[in-house]
């Protein structure tokens, strides 16, 4: 019995140990926190960055917009990824565009609709009587799916301003909590219709929005109508290793990065 | 003597402790969530279906009934294997097969439930989808993961309740002429009542205040369900998907979300206090 404690007790502090020295690697990381849309790219740049500036790390983790924002203003983050706009009451920050994401409708591959216009968008996720079947805008007979995003993501943000206006997101939308879940089950519903960031929706059907196909050039020129932007966001004045991570972000590799992974250039 | 003593009062600084946690929780819950309730107003809070949080509207209604039903059906399912395994393991089964099935059920405990709301997508949605109809994501889909998470409380207590019938009263029944069967509904059965309502309550608590798997299969829709086809939210998921963002107002009314679930889930063990109980009770007197 004694031996049996004391080797639970060694395996334990072993334990222990171990989860303190792995803590103490990360001592150094700058942390990024926000929106679960610029988490991947933030941590593509993220490794690159370490690979080209040894010593210094970025720990990158998601949350959504709104809870990054939290994060810096409570000081448990030094950089927030938030992707919308600022509203007005959230002063005090200070945001940098590092790049610019179209916001894609997304449907099933086997869907006929090739577009629709926002005003039908808006009519399907309102749940308007009037586009409750794909057969009202062109498509089979088939009920319309709508999947939205939770109260406070910033891709569900952008798409109440840029679709819904004041319109409210019709309470029979299902509601998933990240843009894979969203991908997941638009990919296999032949009724679904959703929305996510254009450089997240390979392998689904994205459809042209008021007529303009979501092709980078669109989105560059302003002619899509669904684009976003992409900030990193601090408070009060950043540290030099803040500083010289968002440096890189900006800087031509990083931002060469992100186009080649579906995103537009902050400038 | 004076190390014995040292070892109750450490004992009893752990114990006290534990207790602690759970006042602070509720404390906090309750600090948190009632003054938003009493603000909105309890009934609009509880009975009104408009959960608009970024415009100041706080419904919960569709949500509990979401919890409500999604744990009913949950009871079907559990309380229909659990219970027929446990007649099975207690009167039915050879030692051998015992040995098996029981320790497999309880494997059934130990598995996240990250991974059975995963199994759900991958395997259970897509069916309901393709060969009932509707979103797939629905009451049925969570009422099935959650039925096979409470197998393994409702069986295993299912079982210390069949095995706590006194052997006299199965002898006399089978001395009598009866078969096995009509040993176990009419007399084991019947004489292990109040344990088996123990499990099923317990099984329900578990089931009301799962979240991540209902997360992934419900749907989390806010509407009140018209069938078991439909999606619903659970009171569980809804504070799981919020809380991440929630500020003020919003983050007030996740936690008096909690405080509804505090109040069904003890409501559900106070039932179930009781009923064991009254078992104790009943066995003392025979």
């Amino acid at each position: 019995m004694t031996k049996w404690l004391l080797t639970a007790a060694a395996l334990i502090l072993g334990l222990l140990v171990l989860s303190f020295g792995l803590g103490g690697r990360k001592q150094g990381a700058l942390a990024v926190v926000g929106s679960t849309s610029i988490q991947p790219f933030a941590e593509m740049i993220a490794q690159e960055y370490q690979k080209s500036h040894p010593g210094r790390y970025v720990d990158v983790q998601g949350g959504g917009s709104t809870a990054g924002l939290q994060a810096v203003a409570n000081g448990i983050a030094e950089v927030g990824m938030c992707s919308r706009a600022l509203k007005p009451d959230e002063t005090g920050y200070a945001a940098v565009t590092i790049a610019r994401d179209g916001l894609a409708i997304v449907v099933h591959p086997s869907n006929p609709v090739a577009g629709l216009s926002r005003t039908q968008i808006r009519k399907m996720f309102a749940g308007d009587i009037t586009a409750r079947n794909w057969s009202q805008v062109g498509g089979d007979d088939r009920p319309i799916r709508i999947i939205t995003r939770e109260e406070g993501s910033g891709t569900r943000e952008a798409f109440q301003k840029l679709v819904m206006g004041k319109a409210r997101i019709s309470r029979k939308a299902l509601t998933q909590e990240s843009n894979g879940a969203v991908k997941e089950l638009v990919r296999h519903d032949p009724g679904a219709v959703g929305y996510m960031s254009l450089g997240l929706a390979h392998g689904l059907k994205v459809l042209a929005v008021d007529g303009v196909e979501p092709l980078r050039a669109a989105v560059v020129s302003g002619q899509y109508p669904l684009v976003r932007p992409f900030l990193f966001v601090t408070r009060g004045e950043p540290s030099d290793r803040a500083k010289a991570f968002m440096a890189y972000v900006l800087s031509a590799p990083a931002q060469e990065l992100l186009e080649t992974e579906g995103l537009v250039r902050a400038q | 003597m004076r190390r014995e003593k040292i070892i109750a009062l450490a004992l009893l600084v752990t114990a006290l402790s534990a207790i602690s946690g759970l006042a602070l929780i509720t404390a906090f819950i309750f600090k948190e969530g009632l003054p938003i309730m009493l603000t909105v107003g309890l009934e609009k809070f509880i009975l009104s279906g408009d959960w608009y949080p970024t415009e100041g509207a706080f419904g919960i209604f569709p949500m509990i009934v979401g919890s409500l039903a999604v744990t009913a059906g949950a009871m079907v399912i559990g309380v229909l294997f659990g219970l027929g395994c446990a007649v099975l393991l207690t009167q039915f089964a050879p030692p051998r097969l015992v040995s098996i099935i029981k320790p497999s059920i309880e494997l059934l405990a130990g598995i996240p439930s990250v991974v059975y709301g995963f199994l759900g997508v991958v395997i259970l949605v897509p069916l309901i989808r393709e060969n009932l109809g509707g979103p797939g994501l629905s009451v049925l889909a969570a009422s099935i993961v959650l039925g096979i998470m409470v197998l393994p409380t409702v069986t295993s207590i299912s079982v210390d309740a069949l095995q706590a019938v006194p052997r006299s009263y199965r002898e006399g029944s089978i001395a009598l002429g009866a078969t096995v069967w009509q040993t176990t509904h009419r007399v084991v059965l019947r004489a292990a009542r109040s344990g088996i309502v123990a499990a099923v309550i317990l099984g329900m608590g578990r089931a009301v205040g799962e979240t991540m798997a209902v997360i992934m299969v419900a749907g989390n829709t806010l509407d009140v369900p018209g069938s078991i086809l439909d999606p619903v939210r659970t009171l569980t998921s809804n504070i799981a998907l919020e809380m991440g963002y929630a500020a003020g107002d919003h983050r007030k009314a996740l936690f008096a979300t909690g405080v509804v679930l505090f109040v069904i889930i003890m409501i559900l063990n106070t039932i179930a206090l009781a009923v064991s109980r009254r078992r104790a009770r009943q066995a003392v007197v025979r």
